[in-house]
């Protein structure tokens, strides 16, 4: 067949002759640098924005926390510890705390880091223009809220330059947690000038300036980030990585070919149909790291019958969370019989977990009794209970395990609602649900983050439940006791109270698959804040 | 021939405002919101965030800003991508939908066009049945079916292609043999059933009574007729394959515009709902309208008037 063949022929060398002159326009932008100093990591998400003030995503602080360095940086072993500050003061009363910044501190176009750049930082981040969503972070700060909230003023906030080296704050109550928050992205200095000069300097490359251990040299959104060591960085002797690419593609299967193929030599989110493969195998370089967040329950409070905390014990002591850790997410996670996820420190400097320890334990037996007492003898009279979850993860798993859980074990009706991230959000707020799965990571490390969620009326309290004695505690650790062992002592009764009346169950402590390879050292995975920290990682053999 | 071409403007200028117009009251009915989060704002924060977007107004006033900005050019800021605009959304993606677009059509146009000749030539011999057997494939499965088999192949297995992300020849074979699968087989039933229809015209029989070479008859009467109805889908299939995909682009990490038509919607991202939505019906309506001039030069029976001036 000659004609057809002949045809054949000339199709795919017009095809190919049309891919060479592509490749000639498309310009390289993988090619790898000579350098074997790097680190191409997939972060799972294009972030939102570069704009520390602005920030609130994982991939965001993580991509900010690798050019910009605050007042503090956590260290390898998750303390805060010097950063741009050398050294701090902080008064008796804990109320005003005195900064002493390095005076070697540069931004990455060379411009000395002052103590006004992090009052310009903040005060940015306070101001109602820039619409910051994280501006609450910086409320400890005395007028801070107000001027946020439009009821002050700039000069009202008292944070200071004393010199172009010292910095002083005054906070409006004791916080613990507020030396490690220096560490936060909203808390990040600014360059004035620059941010003064382009407004959007913080949307590409061209103009972003930071004064942490990178700098970025090229952003192509939903593609890569681009940073290499930032040469004025005040410790750049000590950074050893020369490229640190952040590449944004979002599928997590397509991340996973390109780590197999070598694309990739980091990657945050493992697919969740390899987690158990990996495991199994026995891979070096999957890792499975701690993280600091609970994957929870809310129950309804506001309506029949679920108003009645008996009904609410009986459907948390009929769930077998271990056979939904090892058969459903598999990826050892905890069971949890608490709220606060392990990892915060106590008053005296142990986990607060392993202190307040479990508040129930798991009794079919009891269940039913307590389902009896409440008028639904063997699930008799229970109206149809449904599940509210959204779209994605193995959320639907492990909703039907415990649906099976519930109808086996109590007897009643269960059933489940599955709606898209959006629609499960403006369900849960207006309660308009009966059960709902939620999850919470911290964003500091305070059982406080935690623990002040279920005040009565609070926005993320999102149950309809509200108990005046819980209030109480809640608000004697933050104001009369807090800086205090007593305030650790309140979270303690606090979290019993919650996990009495339960209008949330506690499901499992969650953890993080990554997959890294083993010649990368020092790279950080924390249990919460960034999803990992590479100042000092390199790439070893 | 300016009465119809102004008319014609009018009538897309017009279907465009419908869209518009029903997109945005559509896109304010769905639940939640552009900055609706698992961590609820403090009300005053949040006041702030929507008073920086105008999201505190009436929705008629922001229909109505919507459309004076519009008529500007101006698709407004995006609600999710902080510091980035519609615009430039648009600007970033387009040309490297575009560009991928461009290579599956012509390996569709290329591939499909002699698929669906050798098989009408053919008719019924092995050549036309494992044409048709791999265009049945084409049809029938999945383009996200096909990419994954693609990159399972080529990207893990074989390791010969890069995965994903976009800029080398190597990184376009992949997703555009993706985006190709469907026109290819589209293109090449089509073309087959046109020939095999051209071929057994009565002018068909003409032109070999006059003595010409079947090679003659071939391409210049047979063709010519046959590829006409193929003009007319390559209107919407190169508004479609130009303008991306969303499977392939995400499956292949490709820096494109097909991401945000499903994205924007999922984050309520208004301003890019209606943007990639504006954009996409303009450049449909711009390509049916290129589509009907070219009748004019391929089919001669044509002419572009307005219906009174019949």
């Amino acid at each position: 067949m000659p004609k057809g063949k002949k045809l054949f022929l000339l199709t795919t060398s017009l095809f190919a002759v049309l891919m060479l002159l592509l490749a000639g326009c498309g310009g390289n932008n993988t090619a790898s640098s000579s350098s074997n100093q790097t680190i191409n990591y997939a972060p799972g998400d294009e972030p939102q924005t570069l704009d520390p003030a602005k920030a609130t995503g994982l991939p965001d602080a993580t991509i900010i926390n690798a050019a910009f360095e605050g007042l503090t940086r956590y260290d390898k072993s998750g303390n805060p510890s010097p950063g741009i500050a050398t050294s701090w003061d902080i008064s008796p009363d804990k109320l005003t705390y005195t900064f002493h910044l390095r005076s070697d501190a540069k931004w990455s176009n060379g411009d000395p880091v002052t103590a006004q750049n992090f009052v310009d930082g903040w005060l940015r981040a306070l101001d109602p223009a820039t619409a910051s969503e994280y501006a609450y972070q910086l409320y400890y700060i005395k007028g801070a809220e107000a001027y946020n909230e439009k009821k002050g003023d700039a000069s009202g906030v008292a944070v200071k330059a004393v010199d172009d080296h010292t910095l002083q704050v005054q906070l409006t109550a004791p916080a613990p947690q507020f030396l490690g928050l220096t560490s936060f992205q909203t808390l990040m200095p600014i360059d004035g000038q620059v941010v003064k000069a382009h407004a959007d300097w913080a949307a590409s490359a061209t103009n972003y300036v930071g004064d942490g251990p990178f700098k970025m040299v090229s952003w192509v959104p939903h593609q890569e980030i681009k940073m290499v060591k930032n040469p004025y960085y005040w410790d750049a002797a000590n950074v050893k990585l020369d490229n640190l690419n952040f590449i944004t593609v979002e599928d997590d299967n397509t991340q996973y070919t390109m780590f197999k193929n070598g694309q990739l030599n980091f990657e945050y989110n493992v697919p969740l149909a390899q987690v158990a493969q990996l495991k199994a195998g026995n891979n070096p370089d999957f890792k499975i790291m701690p993280e600091a967040a609970t994957y929870f329950y809310r129950f309804n409070v506001t309506k029949k019958p679920l108003n009645d905390p008996r009904v609410r014990q009986a459907l948390a002591l009929a769930i077998n969370r271990e056979q939904i850790v090892t058969d459903v997410t598999k990826a050892q996670q905890t069971p949890a019989f608490a709220f606060v996820p392990p990892g915060f420190n106590d008053a005296n400097g142990s986990d607060f977990r392993q202190n307040g320890g479990d508040y129930f334990k798991e009794d079919v037996a009891q269940a039913q009794k307590l389902l009896a007492e409440a008028g639904y003898p063997g699930g008799k009279g229970f109206p149809a209970l449904s599940i509210l979850y959204n779209s994605g993860a193995n959320h639907q798993e492990v909703a039907e395990a415990i649906q099976a859980m519930w109808q086996k074990n109590l007897n009643i009706n269960v059933t489940l609602h599955n709606e898209e991230w959006q629609a499960y959000l403006n369900d849960m707020s207006k309660l308009n649900y009966d059960v709902a799965r939620a999850g919470w990571m911290p964003d500091y490390m305070y059982p406080m983050t935690f623990m002040d969620m279920f005040v009565t009326g609070g926005g993320n309290n999102e149950t309809g439940w509200s108990n005046p004695d819980y209030d109480a505690l809640i608000q004697k650790a933050k104001t009369s006791d807090a800086g205090t062992p007593a305030a650790f002592a309140d979270m303690h009764q606090a979290e019993k109270i919650l996990m009495t009346q339960m209008p949330i169950t506690p499901i499992y402590f969650y953890t993080q698959p990554v997959l890294i390879k083993p010649e990368l050292k020092d790279v950080i995975i924390p249990p919460f804040g960034v999803q990992a920290e590479f100042r000092w990682a390199y790439v070893g053999k | 021939m300016v009465k119809y071409l102004l008319t014609r403007l009018l009538s897309m200028v017009a279907a465009l405002w419908v869209i518009i117009t029903l997109t945005f009251f559509m896109m304010h009915i769905i639940p939640g919101g552009p900055f609706a989060t698992e961590r609820k704002l403090p009300p005053e924060i949040l006041a702030n965030v929507e008073a920086h977007y105008h999201l505190n107004e009436p929705v008629w006033k922001q229909y109505a800003d919507y459309l004076g900005s519009l008529v500007h050019g101006d698709l407004g800021p995006s609600y999710k991508y902080f510091g980035r605009t519609v615009n430039g959304i648009i600007r970033d993606g387009f040309p490297v939908s575009a560009t991928l677009g461009a290579l599956a059509l012509s390996f569709a146009l290329l591939v499909g066009l002699a698929t669906g000749i050798v098989s009408a030539l053919r008719h019924n011999g092995w050549q036309d049945y494992l044409a048709m057997v791999l265009s049945t494939f084409g049809f029938s499965v999945p383009n996200f079916i096909v990419a994954g088999l693609l990159m399972y192949v080529f990207a893990y297995w074989l390791g010969w292609l890069p995965a994903a992300m976009w800029g080398t020849p190597q990184q376009a074979v992949m997703p555009a043999l993706a985006l190709a699968a469907l026109p290819t087989a589209i293109i090449a039933r089509l073309m087959r059933s046109n020939m095999l229809e051209v071929l057994q015209q009565d002018y068909m029989r003409t032109a070999r009574s006059k003595g010409l070479s079947e090679r003659a008859v071939v391409w210049r009467h047979a063709l010519r007729n046959a590829v006409t109805p193929i003009v007319t889908y390559l209107g919407p299939l190169v508004a479609s394959v130009f303008t991306g995909s969303f499977v392939v682009e995400t499956i292949f990490g490709i820096p494109g515009l097909g991401r945000y038509y499903v994205s924007s919607i999922s984050d309520r991202d208004y301003t890019v709902i209606l943007g990639v939505t504006i954009f996409y019906a303009a450049f449909l309506m711009f390509m049916n309208f290129l589509v009907d001039l070219a009748y004019v030069i391929l089919d001669p029976r044509v002419k572009l008037v307005d219906r009174k001036e019949l």
